[in-house]
């Protein structure tokens, strides 16, 4: 049997698929959720760092680098399906690009929102016009304008392709977040963020927070493929299959 | 291909000169804003040189998104735009030609008209001359960036305040370097060169880029 990529393109087949897993998702959320969080709090050592140690609050690091890494990764995520949309024209990636969206906004909201409560401690204020805390505010901004455009037009399909292009436009924003700790002069451009290596950190510190982030994989998947079935019914309504869903007796 | 080019740019001249109340207006908006900012900060000759320039380029940014709404504005509502997009000519070289023309209208004074706002926030001559040419390399950036914003929002309930949303933050980095630019020329100007080079950089990618996310953009919106 020839595997045929398009198979689930369709929303009256991609439909039952995602019914069957909702559930699945939802359950390793909470798993992966409890184990992140009690590893979190419980397993890993009381403070950060040798001299001048960040104490017990540093462990808003297992929501915050998640949350940050999330909002990344969303928005890439958004755009490649939006450019699939584009590209062949096929009605459920629009609807995937526009599930993912607010997810991605929750998040970014998110890492934000933590970082503020992270840096009073740590570095003293709330907030800092650092170029990682400035380029992260940018990609919330973009996140607010693709979902204010798309909700701006009617005409669904221009709605669509319209808000597509935007996430295409504004996906230079991704790299400049990446590298924006990479600052080649700290003289010139005072950067709170450090730079990060995934290896030096200690062993039940990164375990909690890859945990974590897994974790929040799998919520995206979830609240997304939940938010794309309503749109499916929403957008398919005329749709028969959707009405024998409806109204199983075939009455209307 | 040229022919068509030079057609579109002499026309969106000859029309925007004919209603010169409209160029006029950006251009009188960009003085009045930079205006208000000594009267509700202060006119310490200090805080002025130290605000000039940021102040300088978010006026220059709100005026240009101002006068971007009627980029394509008119000529969607008479339908000439339908025309543009049914030529055999590439659509982003006419965006590119209507993009160029817009700015000649409204860019281009906002640079003529700086040394006056240089005088008002008492910059040095040499910060006068570099925020010329970083208004002159930044604004046209300013214009084929937010084509792209006007081409989507075009006949959308709400354009104007929708468009602020979807560009400014795509500003940011000519406001940053811009502003840079003049801030750092104050000790000496070889400072801005790295700056100015930045923005010569934004200016090619966005000349090069810009007119083909416009193009698609039109597309969309006359589909």
């Amino acid at each position: 049997m020839a595997l045929n990529p398009f198979k689930f393109a369709a929303p009256a087949v991609f439909y039952p698929l995602a019914n069957r897993l909702i559930p699945w998702f939802w359950t390793l959320t909470g798993i992966l959720l409890a184990l992140g969080l009690y590893w979190g709090f419980f397993q890993t050592p009381d403070q950060l760092g040798g001299n001048n140690a960040q104490k017990e609050y540093y462990r808003i690091i297992f929501v915050h680098v998640p949350a940050a890494w999330m909002s990344m990764w969303l928005y890439v995520i958004m755009v490649f399906w939006a450019a699939v949309g584009l590209v062949f024209n096929t009605r459920l990636s629009f609807m995937m690009a526009n599930a993912v969206a607010p997810t991605g906004a929750i998040f970014t909201f998110l890492a934000l929102w933590t970082g503020a409560f992270w840096g009073r401690p740590s570095w003293g204020t709330y907030w800092d016009w650092d170029p990682r805390l400035t380029s992260e505010l940018v990609l919330f901004f973009l996140y607010l304008g693709y979902l204010a455009l798309h909700a701006a037009i009617d005409d669904q399909r221009r709605a669509d392709r319209a808000a597509a292009l935007l996430a295409i436009v504004g996906l230079v924003i991704v790299p400049v977040i990446y590298w924006s700790i990479n600052c080649p002069d700290p003289t010139q451009c005072a950067s709170l963020h450090q730079r990060s290596n995934l290896t030096r950190i200690e062993g039940n510190i990164l375990f909690a927070m890859l945990t974590m982030t897994l974790a929040f994989w799998m919520y995206s998947f979830a609240t997304s493929l939940m938010r794309l079935r309503t749109l499916i019914l929403e957008r398919e309504a005329e749709a028969s299959w959707v009405q024998e869903l409806l109204n199983p007796r075939g009455g209307r | 291909m040229w022919s068509a080019f030079w057609c579109i740019l002499q026309r969106d001249l000859r029309l925007g000169l004919r209603r010169r109340t409209e160029v006029l207006t950006a251009l009188a908006f960009f003085m009045i804003v930079v205006s208000l900012f000594p009267l509700g900060i202060g006119t310490e000759r200090q805080t002025l040189q130290i605000l000039g320039p940021g102040v300088v380029w978010v006026a220059a940014l709100l005026a240009s998104m101002l006068a971007l709404e009627r980029l394509f504005a008119a000529d969607y509502e008479d339908g000439t735009l339908e025309q543009l997009v049914l030529t055999p000519q590439p659509l982003s070289l006419l965006v590119l030609a209507k993009v160029a023309a817009h700015w000649l209208l409204t860019g281009l004074p906002l640079v003529l008209i700086a040394p006056l706002v240089g005088m008002q926030y008492h910059l040095t001559p040499t910060q006068i001359v570099i925020m010329m040419l970083a208004l002159g390399l930044g604004t046209p950036v300013l214009g084929l960036i937010g084509s792209i914003g006007a081409a989507l929002t075009l006949g959308v309930r709400g354009g104007g305040i929708l468009l602020s949303l979807l560009i400014l933050p795509l500003y940011i980095p000519v406001l940053v370097y811009g502003a840079g630019a003049i801030e750092v020329s104050r000790i000496a100007s070889t400072d801005a060169q790295p700056y100015l080079l930045l923005l010569a950089a934004f200016l090619l990618t966005a000349l090069t880029l810009a007119p083909l996310a416009g193009a698609a953009a039109l597309k969309i919106a006359l589909e």
